[in-house]
């Protein structure tokens, strides 16, 4: 038999090169220097490579810029909190609190999200209910929240450009354009993305650098198994190591909503109760749980969804045994998948000196 | 240290050398497009009908859509003589989210008639076992004890029990698979052919390929979601009564060209 094929083959080259070669030409003016992003090994093999937009691209001066508006207070109205007030290095990015309280005191009604791997987000939907569409677009919105940073950003920009540095660092990242509220959401995102966790004693794992333990290795099972915990559905597995599904879900916290999540945001009754599935890297770090903050301890998230499900008419037809309460996983099971998603925290990346200020 | 990572996109067309008898007939070659509709016993279907109990199956079980995503894959030509012209490769559906309702391949196809334009629904199991970043980034996977590889669709939502409550279902189609573990077993092949028929390729041209959802559970196996709503992936006599039913699901639809 005759045989025609076509083979369309993808090859993804990974070259590197040095940037000595530019040394020696003579610039006048200072270009920023390109900063491709730490990829970890994990990611490569097995997802889809990160969102960067082209209008902004990653650069040693951005991010620079970006780290240090991250963690400056000059963002806030009354100069008392930057975006590290509630995005804590040491929980990854997150925050200890339910809500986190801005700089009124008011507290908001949803828990502060960890940041690790956003460009990894391919849908590009941020906050627990999808509202902002870019991490650029993202950044600013807690600025103007009057339950945040409640301050302006006529008023942050002129206190930016009255800097004693700021304004060589925006040169130096973006050359001769103005300091705008463009600029400085696109530094402090090129910041965010470096924000990477892809070295979990799970990840070393996968690369075959170490062993699960037999808690961890049937903590896995139960994860991935269909009958019993089926996380794997919305919260990834070994080949997809974000360990989210970057959906939107209702895993059956509720039976009547007090917050409508992405329903508010599309205005279709069945996206009621529907939220974001978190990435379970680095739960050690980020308690308490869900988008309201209402479970202190994995434990307490694990007994949710083995028998405290709570049925609605968006609940997610993967939720089991709902009328039940859930699967009813046993005790050993129990433990042996809280030790499952503890292998999946990074103690380097709360440790990276990059990321702290 | 600047690194940097171009993604260099190599497609090779190898034409296998024997098709000097073709030659004649393959002047023109020409695009073609597949559009994927979906219908629940002739009714159109797309996401704006998902969410509501507003299907009954055969067996008179009421039941909503919530998610549907599927892939097909190795899309092929066949000639008179039986030369293939095959596009490597696979392209997911998902109905739920609008994604890749239309598939464009690149390739362009020489004009003149095939006796059949067919693809597999799932993937064949060589093609299973490789990674594909691609379905891993959408969480598409089965687990490693059930032999891993990817799911060939995900159906879920809502259908009303017996019992007058509304329970989930899962209609998962993957690889047929037994003794779950280090070392599972694959009863029978649960990929299929589909195929859609003769085309006498003129000009650029659009195919509809219509899946009837209804067919799923109806023909020959009359399904009950009461007995079988969910835990279907590890239960491979499942899997072998979904393959039968999906023998009738697709059809082709309008051709444009
Ligand atoms: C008062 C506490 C607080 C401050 C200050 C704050 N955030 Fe947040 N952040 C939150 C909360 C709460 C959410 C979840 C919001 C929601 O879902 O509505 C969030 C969500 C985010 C997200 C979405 C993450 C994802 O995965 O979707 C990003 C990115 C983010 N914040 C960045 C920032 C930046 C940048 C700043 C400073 C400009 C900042 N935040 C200041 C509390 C805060
Ligand atoms: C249907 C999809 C789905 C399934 C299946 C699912 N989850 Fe979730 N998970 C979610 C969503 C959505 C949230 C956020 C819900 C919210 O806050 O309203 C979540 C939240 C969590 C959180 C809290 C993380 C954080 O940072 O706050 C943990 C931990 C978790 N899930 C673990 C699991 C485990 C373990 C399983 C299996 C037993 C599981 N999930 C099954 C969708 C799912």
């Amino acid at each position: 038999m005759k045989y025609w094929s076509v083979f369309v083959v993808f090859v993804m080259v990974l070259s590197s090169c040095s940037t000595d070669d530019s040394k020696g030409s003579v610039s006048y003016e200072a270009m920023p220097t390109p900063l491709p992003l730490n990829i970890p090994p994990v990611f490569q093999e097995n997802v889809l490579g990160p969102i960067i937009p082209n209008n902004n691209p990653q650069t040693v001066e951005g991010v620079a810029l970006g780290k240090k508006l991250f963690f400056d207070t000059i963002l806030s109205g009354d100069e008392t909190q930057s975006c590290a007030t509630c995005h804590s290095p040491q929980h990854a990015f997150s925050d200890v609190t339910p809500t986190s309280a801005g700089i009124d005191g008011d507290f908001g009604t949803r828990n502060t999200m960890p940041l690790f791997n956003l460009a990894w987000n391919y849908g590009e939907r941020f906050n627990w209910d999808g509202s902002d569409l870019s991490i650029e677009r993202q950044a600013i919105t807690p600025v103007e929240n009057p339950i945040e940073m409640h301050s302006n950003w006529e008023g942050v920009i002129a206190k930016l450009k009255d800097h004693p540095e700021y304004p060589e660092l925006f040169k130096k990242a973006f050359g001769e354009l103005p300091i705008s509220k463009t600029l400085t959401t696109k530094a402090i995102a090129q910041f965010e993305r470096t924000l990477i966790s892809g070295n979990s004693k799970f990840d070393n794992y996968l690369m075959g650098e170490v062993d699960l333990s037999p808690q961890e290795q049937n903590g896995l099972n139960v994860f991935m198994d269909e009958a019993r915990g089926d996380c794997f559905h919305c919260h990834g597995s070994p080949s997809n190591p974000l360990w989210t599904d970057n959906m939107f879900h209702n895993n059956g916290l509720d039976a009547v909503f007090t917050d409508l999540g992405l329903g508010t945001v599309t205005g279709d009754p069945s996206d009621n109760g529907k939220f974001k599935s978190p990435s379970l890297r680095n739960l050690a770090y980020t308690a308490p749980y869900m988008h309201d903050g209402r479970f202190e301890t994995l434990d307490e998230v694990i007994n949710h969804y083995s028998e405290g499900l709570q049925n609605s008419s968006t609940i997610d037809p993967l939720m089991k045994k709902v009328s039940q309460g859930g699967v009813q996983l046993s005790a050993q099971d129990k433990a042996d998948l809280k030790a499952f998603l503890l292998s999946l925290s990074d103690p380097s990346f709360i440790n990276n000196p990059d990321f702290i200020n | 240290m600047k690194k940097i990572y171009p993604l260099i996109l190599l497609v090779m067309l190898s034409l296998s050398s024997c098709a000097e008898d073709l030659d004649d007939n393959l002047k023109a070659a020409v695009t073609t497009q597949f559009n994927f509709t979906h219908n629940w016993n002739g009714l159109p279907v797309t996401a704006a009908d998902f969410n509501t109990v507003k299907f009954a199956n055969e067996n008179s079980d009421s039941l909503s859509i919530e998610r549907l995503r599927y892939v097909i894959s190795d899309l092929t030509f066949t000639r008179e003589h039986g030369e293939q012209l095959i596009i490597e490769g696979h392209h997911l559906i998902d109905v739920s989210e609008d994604i890749g309702l239309v598939y464009s391949p690149e390739l362009e196809i020489p004009t003149g008639l095939y006796t059949n334009v067919s693809f597999t629904f799932g993937l064949n199991n060589e093609y299973n076992a490789q990674n594909h970043l691609d379905l891993n980034s959408v969480s598409f996977n089965v687990p490693e004890m059930l032999g891993g590889g990817y799911h060939y669709m995900q159906m879920d939502g809502k259908f009303i029990a017996a019992s007058g409550e509304e329970v989930g279902y899962n209609y998962h189609s993957i690889r047929a698979v037994d003794n779950p573990g280090s070392n599972p077993t694959f009863p029978q092949d649960t990929f299929f052919t589909v195929d859609l028929g003769a085309i006498n390729l003129e000009n650029n041209a659009t195919f509809e390929v219509k899946m009837d959802i209804s067919e799923w559970y109806k023909n020959p196996n009359l399904w009950d979601l009461n007995e079988l709503h969910t835990v279907l992936m590890p239960n491979s006599e499942a899997q072998i009564l979904m393959r039968e039913n999906g023998q009738s699901v697709f059809s082709l639809g309008t051709v444009t060209q």
